[in-house]
């Protein structure tokens, strides 16, 4: 099967490079194990102050509302961070005290929001706080079972119910000028967040809960869907095994369900991510990228990869694949010409395109730049 | 709680002969009360193999210590069945050895009545799939694992049913005296900063490491030397059968099976008395540990290892050997008024988790003489609560009527204490923890009855972080019910950066492949998702 760009990983710099390289007229083919990292996206993008322009219309076309507003964020324990670009569901404030008195939601038995942990922040900040726990019949099968008062099930009842959720929150509101709700709404219906807002008479702010994050995976939805509508192909819950390489030149990749069908392109983007997505994998003596055996930028020493403190900034986090200005990797000095590494995988290694999410989307769109004027080159 | 500050005993320590003495001396009908600077089982109890010993590992060196271990051995099977498996060792002789001590080794154990029986290597591998199969002789031996948090929580619950007071997160900052004794101790409650006094005629210091220190503070001086030993948890069972090497005792040559892990260990390096506080495990001992674990099972090397800790064993050097080259493994009972001229003062240490009722036994001895009390020990043959019936199955049969696998495993984990989990509530039955199913209820329960302040507490009593995501999901869903149960949230966030960073402290000595990716992910979870 040939294409003219092949991406490995799925997550989001696999899928904005591939909605890029689509709207361009290029065929692309993404290869995605199935989880990665937007399933945990906290909303914001950190390492952004502002979208760019394509960004904007990009996230835009496929369904996906950013807004932009320099402030904070109520975090999910409690405490405010600062926050600029997020999604919508995510509410940025111009300082801590948005609001005077506020009523937390939360649903009977379900333990992955912390409805406490807010209200004692919120009321550091001086608002007053009341927590409401919803009793719906309609959560009683997944409280039947130990382990399905988890996020995305309760995203896919409130899917059906949230009006229900809606007309008990009305009932028991008061005077509060605020309802705190957990980010289990609009999984599949994109409308459902903002239709709660204009059903209740105070602001309504969505906070995120343990992960999986349903903000999170809708965004991965409706990139993917993009992308499909485009002419994509998006091949899930497979995974590349190893790759042909000549010289230097990728030529084609191996993938676990289609055997000896290899993908074969002219371009080949490297969006594995980083250790959770097994992008990069370490063993006792080193950290190494697992398909092309390409050059990983880490300390010698195990000893130093770690802080022993374990909120600092870990020196392994930072480690990621050594890349030349147009994030072409090496493996063992020697350069690739039609391999790109985007997304997590170049760690800390390329400082100029920022962290998390915003690393993610702007290497991304550096590559894709990279891609199409190789082509019009050698054109 | 009681608000005397009066007893006839008090005992400082909570490790396990601390509380395995709290429970003989209540049980002879004193009025106790054990003092514990942090929590139960922080120290060498809970820092161990978990082996229930056979003796066999000291029946060729040390005769007495290895016929201690065969009686406390089918002691405990009796008494502390919810405690214990009864998984049977190998004792297993490799190329590299000298298959001639095997017999040296088999005459020294029925010496000492273990019942040791040289079986086929054929055999063996049968009986114990993960054994290296390169082994060129096996001896099978009745060793086993123990939980020590459960059999140290078990020995403190029964204390407690016998009037015993138990003060935790209280330490001890110095003795009330009198010219030659001790009557009371000074204290600190490290959580709420109240100090208070408590007197008894009679003070236990079963303190371990620490107990050189605390015998100092009485003014009498009782020679350690602090042996750091580590260990690493896989994070699979990866054998149902103890595996020991037929060889002189050395690094890294026990394997044993544990709940859904096992364990490897351990070195043995003396470190200064500062250390003991904050004991680390080094790169080079975990690749020694592995290399050499390797040898007993070599699946060992490709299985991912949960954690990496290390204890410190209290060693005493004889009275007369100062020097300490004449140091004992065995059980060191100290009556200071014989030895030292002060009235009041007994230390209990040296020996082994697997001895703990007998160290118990002679202390309480030795308090009921001082104190004229003629009761006889009943340890021996009093199951501990939640021992009461053999098999954790039936336990759960008789508690629930068709009892959930997080039922059973909360059976196994409580014995009969399981009954007192609370389930009417709906949400009772929700998980905490997937890894290891703990329940919202039998939260609960350890919150309202087994004296738990923090995480680390709770983890010590249920298992919960203990398994293979090591506290990722379940950390801050506890902490929600512990904050419930405290009503402190600032205080909660606290303890939950504290258990994060207590299992990072285990993790990065071992931190590649699956356990650096969790590693990542818990933190990208509690910093960057939750805002922690």
């Amino acid at each position: 099967m040939r294409f003219d760009t092949v991406i490995i990983g799925g997550g989001l710099a696999g899928l904005t490079a591939g909605i890029s390289l689509q709207q361009a007229g290029k065929s692309c083919a993404i290869v995605s194990t199935g989880q990665n990292a937007l399933h945990f996206f906290s909303g914001t993008f950190e390492s952004l102050e502002e979208a760019p322009d394509r960004m904007a219309a990009l996230f835009e076309e496929a369904g996906i509302r950013l807004h932009y507003r320099k402030g904070v964020r109520l975090m999910p324990m409690g405490s405010f961070k600062p926050a600029a670009l997020a999604l919508e569901d995510v509410e940025i404030f111009p300082d801590p005290h948005f609001s005077r008195k506020a009523l937390i939601v939360s649903i009977e038995g379900y333990q992955d929001f912390f409805s406490a942990f807010l209200a004692e922040g919120l009321e550091q900040q001086g608002t007053q706080c009341r927590i409401h726990l919803l009793d719906l019949p309609e959560m009683e099968p997944l409280m039947q079972s130990p382990s399905e008062m988890r996020s995305v099930q309760i995203a896919r009842t409130m899917d059906r119910v949230w009006e229900k959720a809606v007309r008990e929150i009305r009932l028991v509101l008061k005077d509060e000028d605020t309802v705190i709700l957990p980010q289990v709404f609009g999984l599949q219906d994109t409308a459902v967040p903002d239709r709660i807002r204009e059903s209740l008479p105070a602001h309504v702010v969505f906070v995120g809960t343990l992960p999986p994050s349903v903000p999170g995976i809708r965004t991965q939805q409706l990139l993917k869907r993009r992308y499909e509508a485009l002419g994509g192909t998006y091949l899930s819950g497979d995974e590349v095994l190893q790759a042909h390489v000549h010289e230097g030149t990728v030529h084609s990749v191996v993938t676990r369900n289609l055997g000896n069908h290899y993908l074969e392109a002219e371009h080949f983007l490297l969006a594995s991510g980083s250790y959770f997505s097994k992008g990069l994998k370490s063993n006792p003596f080193r950290v190494y990228e697992p398909i092309f055996g390409l050059d990983v930028r880490q300390a010698d020493e195990r000893s130093a990869w770690y802080d022993p403190d374990f909120m600092a900034d870990q020196p392994y986090m930072l480690y990621g694949v050594e890349t030349d200005e147009a994030l072409r990797p090496r493996a063992e000095g020697l350069p690739f010409q039609n391999l790109y590494a985007i997304g997590s995988i170049l760690g800390g290694t390329r400082p100029e395109f920022g962290t998390g999410a915003g690393l993610a989307v702007r290497s991304a769109f550096a590559a894709v730049d990279r891609i199409l004027n190789a082509k019009t080159e050698s054109e | 709680m009681n608000t005397t500050d009066s007893f006839d005993v008090i005992i400082l320590g909570g490790g396990i002969t601390g509380a395995g003495t709290q429970r003989d001396c209540a049980m002879r009908g004193l009025r106790t009360l054990l003092i514990e600077r942090s929590d139960i089982a922080t120290g060498a109890t809970g820092r161990n193999h978990g082996l229930l010993h056979s003796g066999a590992r000291y029946a060729v060196n040390d005769a007495e210590s290895a016929a201690e271990c065969i009686r406390e051995n089918l002691i405990l099977k009796q008494i502390a069945s919810h405690c214990i498996e009864e998984t049977s060792g190998l004792f297993i002789t490799l190329p590299e050895d000298d298959l001639a001590y095997q017999k040296t080794f088999v005459d020294a154990c029925r010496q000492s009545g273990i019942d040791a029986e040289v079986i086929d290597p054929d055999l063996a591998r049968r009986l114990e799939p993960s054994v290296n199969p390169e082994l060129i002789g096996a001896v099978r031996v009745p060793d086993g694992s123990v939980d020590p948090f459960r059999l140290s929580a078990a020995n403190m619950l029964d204390a407690k049913l016998h009037g015993g007071q138990v003060r935790l997160h209280t330490e001890v900052t110095g003795f009330i005296r009198t010219a030659d004794a001790v009557t009371g101790v000074h204290t600190v409650n490290r959580q709420t900063g109240e100090k208070r006094d408590f007197h008894a005629p009679v003070i236990v210091n079963a303190c371990g490491i620490w107990g050189h220190h605390m015998a100092g503070l009485a003014g009498v001086n009782v020679g350690m030397f602090p042996a750091k030993g580590a260990l690493l948890i896989f994070a699979h069972r990866v054998n149902n059968l103890v595996i020991n090497r037929c060889r002189k005792p050395s690094n890294a040559d026990i394997l044993v099976p544990g709940d859904t892990v096992c364990i490897i260990g351990t070195t043995s390096t003396r470190i200064p008395f500062e250390e003991c506080d904050d004991v680390a495990v080094t790169p080079e001992e975990v690749d020694l540990l592995i290399t050499e674990g390797a040898k007993l099972a070599p699946s060992l090397s490709s299985t991912r290892i949960l954690r990496a800790y290390a204890g410190v064993r209290p060693l005493v050097s004889a009275d007369d050997d100062p020097s300490g080259r004449n140091i004992s493994r065995g059980i060191v009972c100290l009556d200071h008024e014989q030895r030292d001229g002060l009235k009041g003062f007994v230390t209990i240490t040296g020996g082994k988790l697997m001895t703990y009722r007998l160290m118990a036994e002679m202390a309480t001895d030795t308090v009921c003489r001082k104190l004229g009390v003629t009761r006889a020990c009943e340890t021996a043959t009093t199951p501990l609560p939640g021992s009461e019936e053999r098999s954790y199955e039936a336990v759960a049969r008789k508690i629930w009527e068709a009892p959930s696998t997080a039922q059973k495993a909360a059976a196994a984990r409580l014995g009969t204490n399981a009954e007192r989990i609370r389930n009417g509530r709906r949400q009772d039955a929700a998980l905490v923890c997937e890894c290891e199913e703990v329940s919202v209820g039998e939260v609960n329960n350890a919150i309202e009855r087994m004296e738990v302040s923090t995480l680390t507490d709770l983890r010590r009593r249920t298992r919960i972080g203990m398994g293979t995501c090591q506290g990722e999901f379940c950390a801050c869903r506890a902490a929600g019910l512990l904050a419930r149960s405290h009503g402190c949230i600032e205080r909660e966030r606290a303890d939950l950066r504290d258990f994060l960073q207590e299992r990072w402290k285990g993790n990065f000595p071992i931190g590649w492949d699956d356990t650096l990716r969790e590693a990542e992910y818990t933190q990208w979870i509690y910093k960057h998702v939750l805002g922690l």
